[in-house]
This record gives structure tokens, C-alpha cells and sequence, in this order.
């Protein structure tokens, strides 16, 4: 045999060509494999520059042509390191400044936090004088981070009297606080029922003059409190500017939520006990309502029906035994099977439900636009790879009929159980 | 469905009626909420129902009150307070004077400061109880009410409430009858006379039409360029959403039904 170099076109082909199906056999067998530099049949150096270098932090791939560095190619372009965020602790507050947030759901909502980080600029006003947030929660609760929303101090009052709606108990307790740490400024949340009303009783109590609809506050040195404010007036068609008193309800939005320091949300206990109270107004417990009655829009539980659900018997009567309101993809608008005020999406209604059970939708844009500004999402669906399952919470790959089936039966279950046990 | 009443002799029920402000035009009419109250309060049966209204009596507002009179009544009782007046003393005064069993009031007024304190502040100066938020009133029996109060999302909540009590009413209540033109051009107007308070502080404040809020930009909080980009660029990703794969069934609805009863969706 001579000692000629044979060369193959074909396979050296196969070599420069990266979408080959033989590429990278090719490639092993030519021993360009791994290598980055090889000697081309012309004596000339040959370099791979997709085999040299390595990933940088950030997930780029980086050569270094000084060869001073050498990272490990080819590592994995997950380098996302949970960012710890700076810890603040405030051990001797000079004054503090109270939040009773709404916690609808038992979490602190956009509103809360909003409310939070406007609690936060007050507070850290003076950097020689430091102020805490304290924070009143009343009744159980599930959320984990405090901290992370900016609270420094928690008081969460868990007594049985605390429990639904306690408006005259919960007053109470506000003004035991007040005795105890006279906070500089109490902000609520003006909403609807819970902060909005909240704040009114407490205002009427302390006999302040509260600010209520709040949606702009700002340091002013010429006034005695160091702040103004701009607050909502006449059904929200006046602006009224006034000097920000001890109480303010603020609608949300009213600053930015705090997302870059975390805060010690330090347990407190009341000095003194609650003084037993006769309340005046009995809280009977919710009524069930029709769930079909319920606007769409403002629904709390929607069970949301696509193209893969079969049969529409059994969903009207899981939705019915859920006690959840009823909704629908576009297709199975169009297809006939839901009215069209049922539609959930961009041309339909955008819905705000804490809880989304989609039922045999894939998620096409439009529709999860629509449901953007909901909790929860639940996804029953065939195809694992849709667009529905990325954005859900729980996704459950499947038949939808038949999980639909066991889900009314296991909540029938649990029904009578509960009605056998009573 | 109207709630079922029964007959309550001799019920007094004043419903506090303020100027309402006309979305669009801005004009004077009967406010939204308080013609909703005047609506409770005619449903309530055998209720006998007071107006009671506490302003300057112009020919703008007239034609405004005018509009409840039309509602069925006859009389409207007028607390002559000048412009620019604080009403709480003279109302506090007038109701306790009164002794109504149940005061219904709108929840906030159209004009002026509109910042929803007066029941409040009225609850505390005469020590009644208040519920706030109110759908309709199911019924009077022996000095206590039953309630329902309208709560977010379209959901209800029945409550007991001791009387005397002050109530507010939420635009949930039933949808106020049309005013008729006739009673209304027939009803008088009472005039009360009662303590002048003058609001100074409403004086200071600057008052001008409210401004379109700005709306909140989407912060990108990213280290690096890369990150910005695919922060604006990404799709939605879930991240951290429990996928279940090869289960039967029953084992997802059971994980579904552990979610829903975390949330307490379920009744």
C-alpha cells in the first residue's frame, strides 16, 4: 500500500455540512470529532470554532484567543443562581408605620404590595432615622413571603373572633396597636370590603381625617408630616391635593412593590389581650349563588371548556357540581357548544378568576392573554407539549372526560362524608 | 326574585339622600347608590320611610331631589346647610333626634370629597353599629336584621345586625324605579334647621379635575443585556408548574381536588 493520502470528497462533504444526518459519524471517523484543530489535506491547519471556547456566566459561549482561560466546554447553559437578596434588619426603629393589608385569598395581593412599597418610602425616608413596616394580618393565611414584600414586623392576629366578617373586633385590635406603638402613618387598602372599610371605622375611632383613594404621595419639606399626597374625590372625577394625613386608604398602584431587598418580618404579640366584645353584627357565612349568574369577568372559579372536550354533558355537570362558572375557547364557541358571552380570551372576556380549570384548551395566544391576570391554572389535556401546560399550575395529561368523571365523583364523596359526619 | 319581608309594623327607615353627579355631563340627578337605598327601602314592607337630605336648597340641586320625591313620596325632609358646610353635626343631630330604626345611605357621594366617611363617622357618633356594602335586606324581626351583603366576584354574605344600625348600600342593591314626573313636581320639601359646621380644611386643599393616571411600566430588573432580551422576547413560561404524565385518572383528580381545596374554591 502506498503511503499516498487518499481523500474521500464525499465524506470530507459530510464534514463541513453540520445538518448531515452522518455528520457526526463522519466527523469521528475523519478524527475531526472533539478536536478543534486537525491538519487539512493541504498541510493547513483546519480549527472548529464551535468546539473551542466554553460558556460564560451568562450563557454564551466565549474564546478566549489568549488562552490565559480555559472554561469547561460545553457546560450546561443553566448558570441561573438563585440571586440571594440583600437582608435588611431594623433592630431599633425610630418610628413605624402600619399596613393591613387586604390578604384576599389569603395572600397579599398586587394591592397589598403596592401598598407595602408605599409603607416602605415612608418609612425609609431618613437614613439616620430608620422606621419598620409593621403589618396587621387578621385570620389564617398562606403566604410564605413577608419578608421578600418588605414587612419588618408581622402581627397576625389568629383569634376565633377574628374570623370572617369581625369588622367591630378587628377595630379593636387596630386601636390596642395604636395604644401600644402609635405608628407615625397607617395606610389600608381602598378596597371594596375588608381595607376600605376597615380604615373608614378606624379613621371615625381615632377621630382622624383620613385620605381615602390615594394614588400619589410625595416628600414635600414645607409641610409638617414631610408628605403630600394627590387622592381621588367625587366618583374618581376630582383630584384633590392635600397634605398626606396619619390614615390613608391608597388604591393599588400607588407605588412600586418592593422586589429588591428582603426584609426580617419579625413576629409581634400584642402588649395586652383583646378585651372580650359583644358584637352587634353576626356573620351568617356565605350564601351559595348561582355560579352561571356570576359575570364571567369577575368570576372566582371558572371551569373552561376547548376543543378537546367530548362530552358536554359531563362537563355542564362537573362545572355544576364544582359550583364553578362556565367557560369556552373560541372553537368551541364557534363549533356551537358554549354561548359566545362564555368566551374566555382576547375577542372574548378577559377573565380575572383565582382559580382556571382548562379543560381540552391547547392555549392559543389570544386565550392565555385572557387569562393572564388569574392565580391558578389547572390544565387537563392530551397533548403534554402545549402551550396550556406551560403556563399552568398543574397540568394533569390525560383523557379529560374521564378525569372530569373522577373528579365529580371523588368530590361527591367527600360530600356525603362531610354531611354523614355532621 | 324581591326577598322575602316580612311585615314590620311601624319600621322607621330614613334614607339619607345626597346630589348626584352625572357621569358624563357632570349635571346634578339623583345619586346612584341613594336611589338604589330609596329602592331597598321601599322593598322593606310595612317600613315607613323618611328622606332626609342635608345641603343648600338651589334650583340645580332642586330639580336633583325632585328626582327621589318622584320615587313615591311626598315629603322630603331639608337640612339647610350652606355650600362648603360639614353635615355630620347637623345630620348626628337630626337622626337623634329622629330615632329611625335603620338608616340607609349610599356609599360614597358623587361630589365634593366623596371620600365615604359619612356613615362612618355617623356610626360613631351615635354608637350604632354598621354594615357596609349592602344587597338587599331580607328581613326585620324583633329589633334585628338580616342582611346580605354584596362581597367581590358576585359572591353573597348573610349578616345579623342588631337595630339601630346605619347600612350602606352597594350598586349590587336592585336598580332604583324610574322617577315619576308627577309626585316629584307635587312633593314638598321640609326644611330642618340644624348646627353649621364650616369644613376648613376642604378649604386648603387644592381641588382640580382628576388626571388620567399613568400607567405602570413593565420593569425589567436583568443583570445583563441577554437577560433583557429574553425577557422581552420569551413567551409565557410556566416554570415550576407541576406537569403529572401517566397517572390514572383518579390520581389527577385527586392532585386537581387537593389544588381546589387549597384555594377553597369549593363549597
Amino acid at each position: 500500500m502506498s503511503d499516498l493520502r487518499r481523500r474521500d470528497p464525499r465524506k470530507e462533504w459530510i464534514g463541513r455540512n453540520r445538518l448531515h444526518p452522518q455528520h457526526l459519524e463522519v466527523l469521528a471517523e475523519l478524527g475531526m470529532g472533539a478536536a478543534s484543530e486537525w491538519m487539512g489535506p493541504n498541510g493547513v491547519i483546519r480549527r472548529n470554532p464551535h468546539a473551542v471556547g466554553f460558556v460564560g456566566p451568562n450563557g454564551l459561549r466565549r474564546i478566549d484567543r489568549s488562552g490565559a482561560q480555559q472554561g469547561v466546554a460545553g457546560a450546561g447553559a443553566s448558570t441561573s443562581v438563585a440571586v440571594q437578596k440583600p437582608r435588611v434588619e431594623i433592630d431599633d426603629p425610630a418610628f413605624s408605620v402600619v399596613v393591613v393589608p387586604d390578604m384576599a385569598g389569603g395572600r397579599l395581593s398586587s394591592h397589598d404590595r403596592d401598598l407595602i412599597g408605599l409603607a416602605r418610602r415612608l418609612a425609609d425616608v431618613d437614613s439616620g432615622t430608620q422606621g419598620v413596616v409593621v403589618a396587621v394580618i387578621f385570620g389564617p393565611h398562606k403566604e410564605v413571603n413577608f419578608g421578600e414584600a418588605g414587612i419588618d414586623r408581622l402581627l397576625h392576629l389568629d383569634s376565633p373572633e377574628m374570623a370572617g366578617y369581625s369588622p367591630e373586633a378587628r377595630l379593636v385590635a387596630l386601636t390596642l396597636v395604636e395604644q401600644s406603638w402609635a405608628p407615625r402613618h397607617w395606610l389600608l387598602p381602598d378596597s371594596k370590603l375588608g381595607g376600605g372599610e376597615l380604615g373608614r371605622r378606624l379613621a371615625a375611632r381615632l377621630g382622624e381625617r383620613p385620605a381615602t383613594g390615594v394614588w400619589q404621595v410625595e416628600a414635600d419639606a414645607e409641610l409638617p408630616s414631610g408628605w403630600r399626597c394627590i387622592a381621588r374625590g367625587a366618583a374618581e372625577s376630582l383630584d384633590i391635593q392635600r397634605p398626606l394625613p396619619r390614615v390613608s386608604l391608597a388604591l393599588a398602584e400607588c407605588a412600586e412593590p418592593i422586589s429588591e431587598t428582603c426584609h426580617a418580618a419579625a413576629e409581634l404579640s400584642l402588649p395586652q389581650s383583646l378585651p372580650s366584645m359583644l358584637s352587634r353584627i353576626d356573620d351568617l357565612g356565605q350564601v351559595p349563588v348561582d355560579p352561571s349568574g356570576v359575570a364571567l369577568s369577575e368570576a372566582e372559579f371558572i371551569l373552561s371548556a376547548g376543543n378537546g372536550v367530548k362530552d358536554w354533558d359531563g362537563f355542564h355537570h362537573a362545572a355544576e357540581v364544582l359550583g364553578a362558572t362556565e367557560g369556552a375557547s373560541r372553537v368551541a364557541v364557534d363549533d356551537g357548544f358554549m354561548a359566545r358571552d362564555r368566551q374566555v380570551g382576547a375577542t372574548g372576556t378577559w377573565v380575572s378568576a383565582r382559580v382556571y380549570v382548562a379543560v381540552g384548551i391547547s392555549g392559543a395566544i389570544q386565550h392565555l392573554q385572557g387569562i393572564q391576570t388569574c392565580e391558578k391554572v389547572v390544565a387537563i389535556n392530551m397533548d403534554p407539549g402545549c402551550d396550556m401546560i406551560k403556563r399552568a399550575d398543574l397540568a394533569v395529561i390525560g383523557d379529560s372526560t374521564r378525569i372530569l368523571e373522577a373528579l365529580v365523583t371523588l368530590v361527591k364523596q367527600a360530600r356525603e362524608e362531610k354531611r354523614d359526619a355532621a | 326574585m324581591r326577598p322575602e319581608t316580612s311585615i314590620n309594623p311601624g319600621l322607621e327607615v330614613t334614607v339619607l339622600v345626597s346630589i348626584g353627579r352625572h357621569p358624563v355631563t357632570g349635571r346634578a340627578r339623583r345619586a346612584d347608590q341613594d336611589a338604589r337605598g330609596v329602592e331597598l327601602a321601599r322593598s322593606l314592607e310595612g317600613a315607613e320611610v323618611q328622606l332626609l337630605h342635608a345641603g343648600e336648597q338651589a334650583e340645580t340641586s332642586e330639580a336633583a331631589l325632585r328626582g327621589y320625591l318622584g320615587m313615591g313620596f311626598s315629603e322630603l325632609s331639608l337640612l339647610e346647610q350652606p355650600q362648603g358646610a360639614d353635615v355630620v353635626p347637623a345630620l348626628a343631630e337630626a337622626l337623634d333626634a329622629a330615632a329611625p330604626h335603620l338608616v340607609i345611605t349610599g356609599e360614597r357621594a358623587e361630589r365634593g370629597e366623596g371620600s365615604g366617611l359619612l356613615p362612618y363617622l355617623l356610626a360613631e357618633r351615635l354608637g350604632w353599629p354598621l354594615v357596609s356594602g349592602l344587597a338587599a335586606v331580607e328581613g326585620v324581626e324583633n329589633g334585628v336584621a338580616t342582611l346580605l351583603q354584596a362581597l367581590p366576584r358576585g359572591q353573597r354574605r348573610r349578616l345579623k345586625v342588631r337595630l339601630p344600625a346605619i347600612v350602606t348600600v352597594d350598586g349590587a342593591a336592585p336598580a332604583p324605579r324610574q322617577s315619576a314626573y308627577g309626585p316629584a313636581r307635587r312633593g314638598t320639601f321640609e326644611a330642618l334647621a340644624g348646627p353649621v359646621c364650616h369644613d376648613e380644611e376642604w378649604a386648603e386643599w387644592q381641588v382640580q379635575p382628576a388626571r388620567k393616571r399613568p400607567k405602570r411600566l413593565k420593569i425589567v430588573k436583568a443583570a445583563s443585556a441577554r437577560d433583557r432580551f429574553k425577557a422581552a422576547a420569551a413567551k409565557a413560561e410556566g416554570g415550576g408548574g407541576q406537569v403529572l404524565t401517566d397517572v390514572t385518572p383518579e390520581q389527577g383528580a385527586e392532585a386537581i381536588l387537593k389544588l381546589l381545596r387549597e384555594e377553597e374554591v369549593l363549597r
